[in-house]
């Protein structure tokens, strides 16, 4: 079972919900950028939360399917085709042998997850199918996909499999066929040009000075284009401390913002070095990162501060929701209907 | 460094101290900082901690990443709220850590406290020895002779007080496998390059300020490259990817190109 790249897009890799366990020997975590969208497309496969799949940027690849395959597109609407028709998105699809999968751009947002039942198989390295590019590992041969790249699939869940059995024999007349049931708009989040993300305050937050805390919370920022799976610069008012001081380098994390001697904010996301040494003004809420994923250069942002309570509720009210839907797409898989 | 080497087998044996700091880093990790500047004391506290951490696997860590001065703690705020099929709002926690209703975060600081009071007298035991062979200078180290001018030193003299010194390994990370070396000789400290290397190789050997380290993997960089090492310092099918932990001891040894060329990497 295996897929093939026909067009790679502008940035397509294997991503997973990363590599964990080894950033004490400096190793970056790295994995999906927008890890809700990626458990989401795992779960409508029948796959658990955090196999591998392919993100898609900006510029979305073409992709031919060897066999029949039950896939889920999430995250920014892309509008992806099978012979001209659109495939929609957050939803189960069931796709005929042979067809080809094609992206284009997309609309809103700037990142989307295409899942298959049973998983992008390529090598684990060391505990994750992530791609490392700088450090060329994981994912296929540690590098973006290119024109001609076959990519290995999984076994289906046994759930995915009978699923496909149940409807298959209705289907193979037509290229593809979606589920008539999806995730619905409230439960997917809102793509925005102009996103709030919502942030904890930062171990040097209190070195700031008055005017650049205001400035940070009140002001927007624009999202550089010298932006990447690393991380986000920002341009806006300058962010400025009462007394500079050269800190030690200490571990950061994914939406850690830190402030450069220039005043110029970055914010650090999936492919972000284990440690830094710049001083930290806040902390995007783990519940936000998936919004911030999907801002693209040239949108703005905006922060508004919360408290660590707040922001802890928030991710444990988003991470009940994410089992509860866990379960209902389970029971849907099970029935077996379109 | 020969402070390191005395306090090898060091314990740490002082109480612990209260000015050491916890606080959160976002809403699931927390930074536990024993402040101060880069000091041998601190790092064997830290790799005491680790050690300490290291034992008690628990299902709500995800990693530990030390520092030069910080252990930073990564957790999962869903293992600690026990969720057992309820979706209440309600903090429930471990039985064994029974303080109802604290937040994943107060939780975990909570458990902090208690583990670096637990720690004292915690032998962090022997410092490994590692051997890195370096190729001083030639197309290997094209800016051993700037630095020599640099410093006012020959060559020669350069490559013996880099050799003739034991490093300690502070802290691995900026990538994958990059030990942050302390113990390099006054004498060699020689500012970074205005423009940085677009690209350097794996295994270069090279001095930026008051450090010295090792490439593993080709970056960009604006160290000063004074020689290259046949040694892999990143072994991603390895376990253990990283050729150099925190407490290791490196000591440089000069082998000429031929030694270079002739290198096979030992099994494991």
């Amino acid at each position: 079972m295996s897929l093939t790249i026909m067009k790679p897009g502008l940035l397509t890799t294997v991503q997973d919900l990363g590599r964990d366990g080894y950033q004490q020997q400096g190793v970056i975590v790295s994995g999906a950028m927008d890890r809700y969208a990626l458990r989401m497309a795992n779960l409508l496969t029948g796959n658990t939360q955090g196999m591998a799949a392919l993100e898609v940027t900006m510029w979305g690849p073409a992709i031919q399917f060897e066999q029949a395959s039950l896939v889920a597109i999430c995250g920014a609407p892309f509008e992806p085709r099978i012979n001209g028709r659109i495939v929609p998105l957050w939803r189960p699809v069931w796709v005929r042998a042979g067809e080809i999968l094609e992206f284009g751009a997309c609309s809103s947002g700037a990142r989307a997850y295409l899942a298959v039942a049973g998983g992008v198989d390529v090598p684990l390295v060391l505990g994750s199918r992530s791609t490392y590019l700088r450090a060329q590992i994981g994912g296929h041969e540690g590098r973006a996909l290119l024109a001609g790249d076959v990519l290995p699939i999984g076994e289906p869940s046994s759930l995915a499999a009978s699923y496909m059995a149940n409807i298959e024999p209705e289907l193979t007349a037509s290229p593809f066929t979606a589920a008539s049931w999806f995730i619905g708009e409230l439960n997917r989040p809102a793509y925005h040009e102009e996103p709030l993300v919502r942030f904890v305050r930062g171990r040097e937050y209190h070195q700031f000075t008055e005017a650049s805390k205001e400035a940070f919370s009140s002001h927007r920022f624009r999202v550089s284009s010298q932006s990447d799976r690393m991380g986000y610069r920002l341009e806006g008012p300058e962010i400025q401390m009462d007394n500079r001081v050269e800190l030690l380098s200490s571990a950061v994390v994914f939406g850690t913002v830190q402030v450069p001697p220039q005043g110029s904010p970055i914010i650090l996301m999936a492919d972000r070095q284990t440690v830094g040494g710049y001083p930290r003004i806040a902390q995007v809420a783990s519940v936000d990162l998936p919004i911030l994923a999907q801002v693209r250069p040239g949108d703005w942002i905006r922060f508004d501060e919360i408290t660590l309570e707040e922001a802890e509720q928030m991710y444990t009210l988003a991470e009940q929701l994410m089992r509860r839907l866990e379960c209902a797409i389970g029971l849907y898989l099970k029935q077996g209907g379109l | 460094m020969r402070e390191a080497n005395e306090k090898k087998k060091g314990r740490v044996a002082e109480n612990v101290e209260m000015s050491v700091s916890i606080q959160p880093l976002g809403d699931r990790a927390l930074v536990i900082d024993w402040g101060g500047g880069i000091a041998v004391d601190t790092h064997q506290r830290i790799r005491a901690f680790c050690t300490w951490l290291n034992k008690r696997q628990r299902p709500e860590v995800i990693e530990i990443i030390p520092a030069y001065t910080t252990v930073t703690v990564i957790y999962d705020p869903m293992k600690i709220i026990g969720m057992q099929g309820s979706y209440r709002l309600s903090y429930q926690l471990d039985q064994d850590i029974a303080h109802a209703r604290l937040s994943p975060y107060q939780h975990m600081k909570k458990w902090m406290e208690e583990l670096l009071i637990s720690m004292e007298h915690m032998d962090v035991g022997e410092s490994r020895v590692v051997d890195i062979p370096v190729c001083y200078g030639g197309e290997y180290g094209p800016d051993l002779e700037l630095v020599a001018a640099h410093a006012g030193l020959s060559v020669e003299e350069v490559i013996d007080l880099h050799r003739n010194q034991d490093y300690l390994v502070h802290m691995v990370g900026f990538a994958p496998g990059f030990p942050y070396l302390g113990g390099l000789s006054e004498r060699l400290e020689v500012p970074r390059r205005s423009t940085p290397r677009a690209s350097i190789a794996p295994g270069s050997v090279g001095i930026g300020g008051k450090q010295t380290g090792v490439y593993p993997i080709s970056t960009p960089g604006g160290w000063n490259l004074i020689g290259r090492t046949p040694r892999r310092l990143f072994r991603p099918e390895s376990l253990t990817p990283s050729l150099l932990q925190m407490g290791d001891i490196v000591r440089f040894r000069p082998i000429t190109v031929e030694q270079y060329a002739e290198w096979t990497e030992e099994e494991l």
